[in-house]
């Protein structure tokens, strides 16, 4: 095969790994945006997420999507457990308490899932059969169609939640200036129990995706992937939410480019290696926009 | 009618008392000014009558309700605005989003949408402005906006901190018009001022702070009166 048509395959399958980080990173960074912390339990929130999807399908015997639904709502209420739980009574603490806090809780979640789901890894059901679709010289597996088409929709769902609703114009607010919000008699606790719930709700269907994709899902599979989609949220700005999206794909699309090269020993390497190239450059990320720290 | 009663309230951040133990009575329709310089306690007093800071001691009651406890934002929907220090616009939204924001415990949306035609009404800079980011406005501007957000909640009393802060001296002037206005339509209003000299002159009452306990309060014209407050307010020699 012609190295072009090899780079164009990757670039799909760049796209559909990408757009799952994209829906983790959009998580971590509503969260920043809102209270100015980095959840470092979002990922295992993902791996939650394909747990309750793993269930929904093979005990309560729902299709995908109605599994997914399931799964991003029992999501949802851990996220806001955590947030109300954890996070909550250190509103007024240093940052690096909550940060501590934060890596607590991803352990915790960590080992209560091993202790519940038991340490292996799970075969998760395949709701479709493989199928490929051909597109000219590449071609697109129907589950890389699925999980790309699941992002965007949910992308699509966020953005019109985020600039159009009332709730996402407070949740805005909020992000702005917590004071003002409050003396608009906007409910702070309650907008950012609501992004707690958005977030988490998008990180398990994006659990779900991936246990589709890779076939497996283990107690540990939210480290990688939530480092990862860390990183893309940083990449394009932590806070931003285009940002997020921009960082995710590039991440993807970045990874499996490496893979072609040679080197998939060094895919996880790649990411890491790009954030700190792009942050030289750009401290903010790529859209993301000049600190204004307020007094 | 007493519509914002404050008794022997006290407030500390830290050990340091900021607040000595103030008592004073707002009247339905009337502007009430909290004069006193920099440090003397009166964006303390409003932050703590909104609940953005805990009160050590004292009450707070608010057309016969006790709102000491109650939280800050259930305080709109009761009618009691407040219009911070430093306009504490949402900048990165709209200005008609941030006039939306201002009637958020709202749910008459036809009504909404006539006072928010009400307010550009009353400040037309706003209306041209309505689909811009409230960051890229003026000072005067913004505050305009900061004022025109804390109608939309349909607060019985407004508070306004400082709302002549670092603008230029004819917007001053306009800003005092509007906050006159204001009030004649309705809307009572507790000001807290460092120009003492504009705000006697549209007040109905005032009192003084100094370093957290009340000096002297009487009408306007009372304290504008008072030799003392003369020197050292209103920079008479």
């Amino acid at each position: 095969m012609a190295w072009h048509i090899i780079a164009l395959q990757q670039l799909i399958n760049g796209l559909a790994l990408g757009s799952v980080y994209a829906l983790i990173a959009l998580g971590y960074t509503m969260v920043y945006g809102i209270i100015r912390l980095i959840n470092f339990a979002h990922g295992d929130i993902y791996m939650l997420g394909a747990y309750f999807g793993f269930y929904a399908i093979t005990m309560l015997k729902l299709p995908l999507v109605p599994a997914m639904i399931v799964s991003m709502a029992a999501a949802a209420v851990v996220g806001v457990l955590l947030e109300r739980i954890a996070y909550k009574p250190l509103r007024n603490s240093s940052r690096i308490a909550v940060l501590i806090t934060a890596i607590g809780a991803s352990l915790l979640l960590q080992s209560t899932a091993q202790l519940v789901f038991g340490a292996s890894f799970k075969p998760f059901p395949q709701a479709m059969a493989f199928r490929r679709i051909q597109l000219g010289p590449v071609f697109m597996t129907n589950r890389q169609l699925l999980i790309f088409g699941v992002a965007v929709l949910l992308m699509v769902i966020l953005h019109v939640i985020v600039q159009y609703t009332k709730l996402g114009k407070a949740m805005r607010a909020v992000s702005m200036d917590k004071e003002a919000a409050l003396l608009m008699g906007i409910n702070v606790d309650r907008i950012i129990s609501a992004t707690f719930a958005i977030g988490s709700a998008l990180a398990a269907a994006a659990g779900i995706l991936v246990g589709m994709y890779y076939n497996r899902i283990d107690p540990y599979m939210g480290m990688m992937p939530g480092l990862k989609a860390f990183v893309a949220a940083v990449l394009g700005g932590i806070g931003v939410v285009p940002g997020a999206v921009l960082g995710g794909l590039l991440m993807g699309v970045a990874e499996n480019m490496v893979v072609t090269l040679g080197s998939s020993t060094l895919r996880d390497a790649v990411a890491f290696a790009i954030l700190i190239v792009v942050l030289l450059f750009r401290p903010n990320g790529l859209l993301g926009k000049k600190g204004i720290e307020k007094v | 009618m007493t519509i914002l009663a404050v008794e022997n309230l006290t407030v500390h951040y830290g050990v340091i008392q900021a607040l000595k133990g103030i008592s004073f009575d707002v009247q339905e329709g009337e502007i009430f000014t909290l004069l006193g310089s920099n440090g003397a306690g009166k964006t303390t007093t409003l932050r703590a009558l909104s609940g953005l800071l805990p009160k050590t001691t004292g009450k707070v009651t608010f057309d016969g309700k006790d709102i000491t406890t109650t939280p800050s934002y259930i305080l709109p929907s009761l009618g009691l605005g407040h219009v911070p220090e430093g306009r504490r616009i949402f900048a990165e939204l709209s200005v008609a989003d941030n006039l939306l924001l201002g009637a958020y415990h709202r749910k008459d949306k036809q009504a909404i949408k006539e006072d928010m035609q009400a307010v550009y009404d009353l400040f037309p800079r706003l209306a041209e402005r309505r689909k811009q980011y409230a960051g890229s406005l003026s000072g005067g501007e913004q505050q305009m906006l900061a004022m025109g957000r804390g109608l939309m909640s349909r607060p019985r009393v407004l508070l306004l901190d400082e709302p002549s802060m670092g603008l230029a001296p004819i917007l001053v002037q306009e800003i005092f018009e509007f906050i006159s206005e204001i009030n004649k339509r309705g809307t009572t209003i507790l000001l807290v001022e460092q120009n003492a000299h504009l705000a006697l002159k549209i007040s109905h009452k005032a009192c003084v702070l100094e370093t957290g306990r009340i000096a002297m309060s009487g009408t306007a014209s009372e304290v504008a009166a008072d030799q003392r407050i003369q020197q050292v307010y209103l920079g008479a020699d």
